[in-house]
């Protein structure tokens, strides 16, 4: 897909009547295609060129990027720093927001900075706690919740004002995001969550991994239900399972994953157990492209990342469309000019 | 204690009537607080608060208290402070992702929220960011302070 209004790489896009932002990604969404997202490894350096480079390897196959905010909470390049060098790329990037290492005055600040260098999504998150990190004696921070931290980045764009009341001269234009885990505890609440999310100015919401199919159906019946659909785009989570092993102690070392049974066993039985993986993840996206209420898919392959473009193709959720990259619009030799 | 704090939601019906009466009284007493003075009655009923809240609730003192519409359970007591439901992290068992011996503080929460009148519609009203400047400070007095001059006001009007 190729928007007519294409701005030269690392500018924004005009921002269309109704929507919040200058992004691709809200674009995509709002035209009604099956989006296409990604999560990118953020280094444990500080060469630009491992950015660019694991950036790199998703050209051509999803329609945004998130940089994950401490993930685990392990210590990695900062979100806002991975943001800031691919957005002047060109690149749509998802930036995530942890309430878990900044408190309201750093937050806030972040995401006047970020906007400021081309973010048109932020992923607002608790964040896990410390505990599950490389770094437990750290002081964990909480002064939001993912729900206030919401609340107050879509205060600062419609209203014009940070949550002390102090006035924005320039408001940031973002689409705002949140998680959602259909696959924890408590089940039967976790629509009713959601809902108070997009109360609180989710328009985007990205799943936890996705490997019980049937309860992502109910879930999203009870979100139908809601009325939710039509308010929030809904990107499922998926990705594909190492060996049967893995998923074992994924299962259970890793809070709020829940793989099913079956799954493990399918993993077990197969000969080649990682091209078993990805096979389970191109079935599951086929099944979950075809459930009212979901907007795409977001491909998580943590220390896999390779596999993302070679899932995405084989399951044909692209339907043949090339979602934007820094080579796609220019022949070559004119990049290999400007990168010069 | 925390057998104590999985009684009191259990018992969150009980203990929703008996608060409704207690903060009336407290905001009928409005006169009388303004009179002694807020300020001065801030550390002995904080104090009060705190005893009688940490032993039914494990009560952290956020001073702004949410319980009515937690079914009972003090969000204050989840590690990471959540105030608008579970994180993504409960385990399969209904425990803590941080604290694996803790049942999460939401799903008890939306426990004793179904036991309570009108509970299932107050937690699913979103809750603003803590102000934390009233951490340590009375709850109570901040409902009778607001609640009565609400009141008085709507008296003069009359």
């Amino acid at each position: 897909m190729k928007f007519e209004d294409e701005p030269v790489p690392g500018y924004p896009l005009p921002i269309m009547p109704g929507h919040s932002s200058p992004g691709r990604l809200e674009r995509i969404l709002r035209s009604g295609t099956f989006a296409v997202t990604t999560e990118l490894d953020p280094p444990d350096s500080a060469d630009p060129q491992d950015v660019f480079r694991r950036a790199r390897i998703f050209d051509g196959y999803v329609d945004a990027i998130n940089a994950t905010d401490g993930s685990g909470a392990n210590c990695h390049m900062s979100s806002v720093a991975v943001c800031s060098l691919l957005a002047r790329m060109g690149y749509a990037i998802v930036m995530q927001i942890s309430c878990r290492d900044k408190n309201r005055i750093a937050i806030q600040g972040d995401i006047l900075g970020g906007a400021a260098m081309g973010v048109c999504n932020i992923l607002c998150l608790t964040g896990d706690g410390v505990q599950s990190g490389d770094h437990p004696q750290a002081k964990p921070v909480f002064d939001l919740d993912c729900m206030s931290l919401l609340e107050m980045a879509r205060d600062m764009r419609e209203n014009h004002r940070f949550q002390s009341g102090r006035k924005i001269t320039y408001a940031p234009r973002v689409f705002l995001g949140a998680a959602a885990n259909p696959f924890a505890l408590p089940f039967e609440w976790r629509a009713d969550r959601l809902a108070k999310k997009v109360a609180a100015g989710a328009q985007f919401v990205q799943t936890q991994y996705c490997y019980d199919v049937p309860r992502l159906r109910s879930y999203m019946q009870r979100v139908e239900d809601l009325g939710l659909l039509g308010k929030v785009y809904i990107l499922v989570g998926v990705g594909p399972l190492r060996s049967a092993k893995a998923a074992e102690w994924m299962r259970s070392n890793v809070p709020g994953i829940h793989i099913p049974d079956d799954v493990i066993k399918r993993m077990s039985g197969a000969e080649k157990p990682a091209l078993e993986g990805r096979q389970v993840c191109i079935d599951i996206i086929n099944e979950i492209r075809e459930i009212k209420g979901v907007a795409g898919i977001h491909v998580m392959a943590y220390r896999q990342e390779e596999t993302v473009a070679e899932i995405i193709q084989k399951s044909g959720v692209l339907a043949g469309r090339e979602p934007w990259h820094p080579r796609r619009d220019t022949t070559p030799v004119q990049f290999e000019k400007e990168a010069q | 204690m925390y057998v104590v704090r999985r009684w009191s939601v259990r018992h969150a019906r009980g203990l929703q009537s008996f608060y409704n009466g207690f903060e009336w009284v407290m905001v009928m007493l409005h006169p009388l607080w303004k009179r002694i003075g807020y300020e001065r009655l801030e550390k002995p009923v904080a104090m009060i608060e705190k005893l009688s809240k940490g032993f039914l609730f494990d009560c952290q003192m956020c001073g702004q208290c949410a319980l009515s519409s937690t079914g009972m359970a003090c969000s204050m007591n989840c590690p990471k402070n959540l105030r608008n439901g579970p994180c993504g992290g409960v385990r399969a068992n209904g425990n803590c992702e941080v604290e694996p011996e803790m049942r999460c503080v939401w799903v008890e929460a939306f426990e004793g929220s179904e036991r309570m009148v009108g509970g299932d519609k107050a937690i699913r009203v979103v809750q603003i960011a803590v102000d934390r400047r009233l951490e340590g400070k009375s709850s109570w007095l901040k409902v009778a302070r607001e609640k009565g001059a609400a009141v008085e006001a709507a008296l003069e009007k009359l």
